[in-house]
């Protein structure tokens, strides 16, 4: 399979790989995949709590060259975002940024549950209870 | 409105130590032909291009002429003799012919076939559409070693039993079947035996009489010769095995196969068969010593990989391991400069992991972290030891990149874990 220059690029140099203090009140963890389907994000945000504002993001992936890639874009795209427009993030948009083929879609989707996982915890810890997020796209594989 | 073709780069190029990328390591996948293979095989395009078949010109004379040459010497290398090989288009055929002209020979004998879960989808594809047609087949399951239990066999084995097929080695894990004990169990009991020796071919001794072999599949382009050939060994005596043709026509090879031959394919099989007559031997130590220390030079290295399948009983120029919390296809991409095959289901079509490894019991987790390395004739020891330090190097940038490493370095039992896809 032939991957685009957006996808090897984030493979070869993906964007703020690292893990935060998932004790922290400050850092919501969103841990998604299994490992029997090939793929795991945890991806990690630490929010202003003022402005809500999320400062810093971290990731690590198991998975394909295209969950990697996925990953690591949801990570730029969330800083600087506040939580609520980050949770507008769509997988759609992933797609389209990493020109990922059909079969690989399912690698966004994972990576905007990791993002919306990461709120939900953050939000949990804020004192504010949601159901679990889930993505409409959702899949297990 | 044109076409546009689009043209892989697969110029080689030359590394300061002398290594042409990218390296070629998936000769389980296929062989480039040997140099001396294709030099025999050429004039049977041109001046020596005449139909097998002709019987009335030296045109003729001249292909038939280099077609008994190479059946010889595909018998010589298996213990056979000539009128024992017919030739096919290759592996996938040739395991059709077997199974389905042996189940259509015998079906007033019985209707049962006994086959393996690991053997490759030219076989199991045939099971299963007899099965459609009203035979029965067992699929035996593998032990974890990847090699067939001979008591289950056994129990397996009934009297309407008319064929069993086990593979010789296999694809993925390159692991030899007691071919020569399966063969002794279906003898005592009448049952034909076939097995699908395209990987062994060449690579291990292969002695149809001392392993009680009474038909077997070959190909062509997993020996360094070409692909769209192959061969079926089929027993002329001791027992007499009979086959129904499945490809009606002129009635070459004896009836069994219809069909033009293949001449200038056939006679690269045959060189490719006298070279492996002489050098096997050579070449399997060569083989066996570069795969241990490719083993060697990973494992002394990185932790948690295991080998997929015995290495007791296995080719010598295979390897095939999962590397814990990374996931194969990634792998693939970090090494890209090195042709192998892995187990992951993202390199699959069918979005499923390797059903081989999974026969083993091995837990998807890590089918979808297995490479295959298959090393052949061409390879060289610095490539074995670029190869090495690449996937070592590769390997440890994707575990700091995994979240499946860091949790087990904390101590998390993965297997304990409630994850959200499940």
């Amino acid at each position: 399979m032939a991957y685009s220059d957006k996808v090897l690029d984030h493979y070869s140099n993906p964007r703020n790989v690292g893990s935060m203090d998932k004790t922290s009140n400050e850092v919501g963890t969103g841990l998604v995949g299994a490992p029997e389907c090939g793929d795991v994000m945890k991806l990690q945000i630490k929010v202003n709590p003022q402005t809500n504002v999320i400062e810093d993001a971290k990731f690590k992936t198991f998975g394909c060259g295209s969950a990697i890639a996925s990953s690591s874009l949801a990570t730029e795209w969330v800083k600087g975002k506040t939580v609520e427009e980050a949770l507008q993030i769509k997988n759609t948009e992933i797609v389209k940024e990493l020109s990922l083929p059909p079969v690989k879609i399912h690698c966004s989707v994972l990576a905007e549950d990791a993002i919306r996982a990461a709120i939900h915890d953050w939000k949990k810890k804020q004192g504010v209870d949601e159901p679990a997020p889930v993505s409409a796209g959702a899949q297990s594989h | 409105m044109s076409t546009e073709v689009k043209s892989f780069p697969l110029e080689q190029h030359a590394t300061p130590d002398g290594i042409k990328l990218p390296i070629y390591m998936d000769n389980h996948a296929t062989t480039p032909v040997d140099p001396r293979v294709l030099e025999e095989m050429l004039p049977y395009f041109t001046e020596k291009f005449g139909n097998a078949a002709s019987r009335n010109h030296a045109f003729g004379w001249a292909g038939e002429e280099g077609v008994e040459i190479a059946r010889e010497r595909i018998a010589k290398l298996i213990g056979a003799t000539s009128k024992e090989i017919i030739f096919t288009s290759g592996a996938t055929e040739s395991d059709n012919l077997a199974i389905k002209g042996v189940a259509e020979m015998y079906k007033q004998k019985g209707n049962h076939i006994i086959t393996a879960v690991t053997e490759h989808k030219a076989v199991l594809d045939t099971c299963k559409r007899l099965e459609k047609y009203g035979y029965r087949v067992t699929y035996l399951p593998v032990q974890k070693n990847g090699l067939v239990d001979l008591d289950e066999l056994k129990r397996a084995m009934d009297d309407k039993t008319i064929l069993v097929s086990i593979m010789f080695a296999s694809n993925e894990i390159g692991v030899i079947q007691p071919v020569e004990e399966i063969g002794k169990m279906c003898r005592e009991r009448g049952v034909i035996f076939h097995t699908d020796a395209v990987q062994a071919i060449g690579k291990v001794p292969v002695d149809v009489n001392k392993q009680n072999i009474d038909v077997m599949s070959i190909t062509a382009h997993k020996l360094y010769g070409p692909k769209g050939v192959g061969a079926l060994y089929v027993r002329r005596k001791n027992p007499r095995v009979q086959i129904s043709p499945i490809i009606d026509g002129g009635g070459h090879e004896r009836g069994m196969r219809s069909g033009t031959l293949n001449v200038p394919g056939i006679v690269g099989l045959g060189k490719a068969c006298a070279i492996a007559s002489e050098e096997m031997t050579r070449e399997a130590a060569y083989l066996g010593g570069l795969r241990d220390r490719l083993k060697d030079r990973i494992m002394s290295r990185l932790d948690e990989v295991y080998i997929n399948g015995t290495m007791e009983h296995r080719l010598p120029g295979n390897l095939n391991i999962s590397f814990a919390y990374v996931e194969g296809e990634s792998l693939l991409m970090g090494i890209n400069d090195i042709a192998v095959s892995s187990g992951s289901a993202c390199t699959s079509a069918t979005l499923e992991p390797s059903y081989v490894l999974k026969a083993l019991g091995t837990g998807d987790d890590l089918a979808h972290s297995s490479i295959r390395f298959g090393i052949g004739r061409f390879n060289t020891q610095a490539e074995v030891d670029y190869v090495s330090d690449r996937v070592v190097e590769t390997v440890t940038r994707l575990r700091e990149l995994s979240p499946l490493y860091e949790m087990a370095k904390e101590g998390v039992d993965l297997k304990s874990v409630k994850w959200a896809a499940e």
